[in-house]
């Protein structure tokens, strides 16, 4: 985090760097809790270039309600730093007024009740009108896209992603980086990558066979913006072959290839980059430390891990801005960049509250086109909640209770385990769960729910693997999920114990009994990454439990014993 | 028999030559092997590196390079395999550079040592920790 001081302190290069962030505009509007589109876009434009950086949406083109995590726990140099930092204890970091809007759009702490008063948040018919006025402000600024928006809802995986290009590309992005759009297999990306009006980007997106660059995949792209040249170097996310099924794009290998990343940029430099962004989806804490042992990148644009920052951190001369998910945030970074550096920076992180932005026209009708050939699907209702329904966290948030609720009833296993990710909107107590709500926290194109035996140990190893992709202290091998849910099984973790002796207490809820490491289990789970896996969706899996069930009531979770060191 | 564009550069190197150890002989230890190899001689920690994903992709088939410019010869353990010998890559005074690529297999999560042998006798050391995982629940 960088406060006002810090800015000042701050000097690059022969001028005091100018920077300022817009968040001391915003807490005064938390303040007056009064909120006008023109408040939330205000912006003295500064310098000559302008970013503007969405990422990780999802595949949400419609408003949602989306709660930032509780429990986010940071490990190593990163134990107590953003983005883990959570509730109020962010709220009094960054001076945000309990129940003003940023309380409600930035963090955890009464959801339920601030979503009525606020409303949804994100659209991209919104993220249009946004988008067009910084444009207005400044007409050449970069509009840079993240990646995983080519995934997460019904019509995003009917059209294989189509309905996300189509709107994207009449959003105008300059480039976009990857992760989830290879889930729809390597001859369907090659096809929309090749159909893309702007750059694919993705300097660590390698041939499997050769190890060497891609054909398709650029490493970086030039641009000429407000007389300085600037180069944009992708970083897809690293783990892909290991965080999601191999099998689906053979072809193609990732990793984050720190030296060729540091190589890119020594040969953009040479080739006369004056300003050096990185579009990363690399997850905030392997971007933290890339920033600090790859010299000379000025900006990554970071995404994956779907952290909201209202301000860029700094690490050494690289500013790191976190934009969110969901279509939830816009970030606008102004910067002054003369003499063939980066002289200052001003950011905003533009909260999309649907019904204070006015949706684009021509973006909404585009938008329902999409949607119009799967309407009545999407809207048809499916039962109705009690709780709140939500993901966002490092262990179980309710949504995945329910899930695993589901795969016990309908697989009739002992055990359900539900994959840590951290996508899906949230759906309010009292409210109808929709079709559409459901493919939401669980559309994807391995979505099987299978239905198998494992051991004791077994389980075990699972548990202990996802931890140590989550809470290893070298962010280089972390994956940026969240731990692996569970339902009919408690247990403890030690998250500042090393792989291998974070998990204990496991045991079978069911019973109470300890989990036996040589006897079987049922185990019913979904997202296998094993080709060949056999099931029914789980958003079927899902749809059938809710409709028998009619009301949706989910009592607090308390199978997960934290223990924080 | 087939060879890896990598493999075949190196061996196209002309002076370079590349062993691959038989493997199952007998599994003496990581220490037995870099002592045999250096005769148990200090080794500098820079003028080696090792590049090799943080997180295998697949442990069936991990591609890593290991270079030491002025090396004459570069050992590579996988200490965590049951039989950690790798390769050992000589080359001779007409190679272009000291460096090479090849595709190793790795049992579990383990530490690869690459130990260089210079032209004037003296050894370097560089280890790179390479996480294999059971993989899923990508965010």
């Amino acid at each position: 985090m960088i406060s006002r001081r810090d800015f000042l302190q701050v000097s690059m290069a022969a001028s005091a760097l100018y920077g300022a962030s817009g968040f001391g505009n915003w807490a005064r509007l938390a303040a007056q809790q009064a909120l006008t589109q023109d408040d939330l876009l205000s912006f003295d434009t500064f310098g000559n270039v302008s970013l503007i950086h969405v990422t990780d949406i999802h595949a949400q083109l419609k408003p949602i309600f989306f709660r930032e995590p509780s429990v986010n726990l940071g490990v190593g140099d990163n134990r107590g730093a953003v983005p883990h930092i959570t509730g109020a204890d962010f709220r009094r970091l960054y001076g945000i007024a309990d129940g003003s809007p940023s309380h409600y759009a930035l963090s955890s702490g009464d959801f339920d009740a601030l979503a009525r008063s606020y409303g949804r948040v994100g659209g991209m018919d919104r993220v249009a009108t946004v988008v067009n006025a910084i444009r207005a402000d400044r007409p050449d600024a970069l509009l840079l896209d993240g990646g995983d928006t080519w995934h997460g809802s019904l019509t995003c995986y009917e059209t294989q992603g189509q309905d996300m290009v189509n709107v994207m590309n009449a959003l105008k992005p300059d480039a976009m980086t990857f992760h989830w759009e290879f889930t729809l297999g390597s001859d369907r990306v090659a096809e929309l990558v090749e159909s893309l009006p702007f750059a694919a980007l993705g300097q660590n997106i390698f041939d499997a066979e050769w190890d060497e660059p891609t054909e398709l995949f650029k490493p970086y792209e030039f641009f000429e913006r407000g007389g300085v040249k600037i180069a944009v170097i992708g970083q897809a996310f690293p783990y892909m072959p290991i965080a999601n099924p191999r099998w689906m794009f053979p072809e193609y290998s990732f990793g984050i290839r720190e030296e060729n990343m540091a190589a890119m940029v020594d040969e953009v430099r040479a080739q006369g980059a004056e300003l050096v962004v990185v579009l990363s989806h690399n997850g905030f804490d392997v971007d933290k430390k890339m920033a600090g042992r790859v010299p000379g990148i000025d900006v990554i644009l970071s995404g994956h891990t779907h952290d909201a920052l209202p301000e860029p951190v700094q690490v050494g001369q690289t500013f790191i801005i976190a934009s969110g998910s969901n279509g939830k945030f816009v970030s606008r970074v102004d910067l002054d960049v003369r003499d063939g550096r980066m002289m200052g920076i001003r950011h905003k992180l533009i909260p999309i509250f649907s019904d204070v932005i006015a949706p684009d026209a021509d973006m909404a009708a585009l938008i329902d086109a999409q949607r119009a050939p799967f309407a009545d699907r999407l809207s048809e209702v499916i039962g109705r909640t009690e709780s709140l329904l939500y993901r966002r966290g490092n262990f179980n948030g309710t949504w995945d209770d329910l899930i695993c609720d589901a795969l016990l009833s309908e697989r009739e296993a002992e055990i359900a385990l539900s994959p840590g990710v951290r996508w899906g909107p949230s759906v309010l107590s009292g409210q109808d769960i929709t079709r559409e709500d459901i493919w939401g926290v669980t559309s994807m194109t391995y979505g099987e729910a299978y239905r198998t035996e494992m051991t004791g140990e077994f389980l075990h190893v699972v548990l202990e693997d996802v931890a140590d992709n989550l809470f290893n202290p070298d962010p280089y091998y972390q994956q940026g999920g969240d731990m692996v849910r569970t339902g009919g099984i408690g247990y403890r973790i030690d998250v500042t114990k090393p792989q291998g002796e974070r998990i204990s207490n496991m045991t079978l809820l069911r019973t109470g009994e300890p989990i036996d490491a040589a006897r079987n289990y049922v185990v019913a789970g979904w997202a296998s990454v094993n080709e060949g896996t056999e099931g029914p969706q789980i958003w079927d899996v899902v749809e059938n439990h809710i409709r028998k069930l009619g009301t949706v009531t989910l009592a607090p979770n308390t199978s997960v014993e934290l223990i924080e060191g | 028999m087939t060879f890896s564009r990598r493999e075949v550069l190196a061996l196209g190197l002309g002076a370079a030559a590349l062993t691959v150890l038989p493997a199952g002989a007998h599994a003496a230890t990581s220490d037995e092997l870099i002592a045999a190899f250096t005769g148990g001689a200090p080794m500098a920690e820079t003028g080696v590196t090792i590049t090799a994903p943080e997180i295998a992709e697949n442990g069936n088939t991990v591609p890593i390079e290991v270079a030491a410019p002025g090396a004459v010869s570069i050992m590579v353990l996988a200490t965590g395999n049951p039989v950690p010998p790798v390769a050992t890559f000589n080359f001779g005074p007409l190679a272009a550079e000291q460096m090479a690529a090849t595709r190793i297999r790795l049992m579990r999560t383990q530490d690869l040592v690459a130990v260089a042998k210079m032209a004037d006798g003296s050894f370097a050391r560089a280890t790179a920790n390479v996480k294999v995982t059971i993989g899923g629940c990508g965010g």
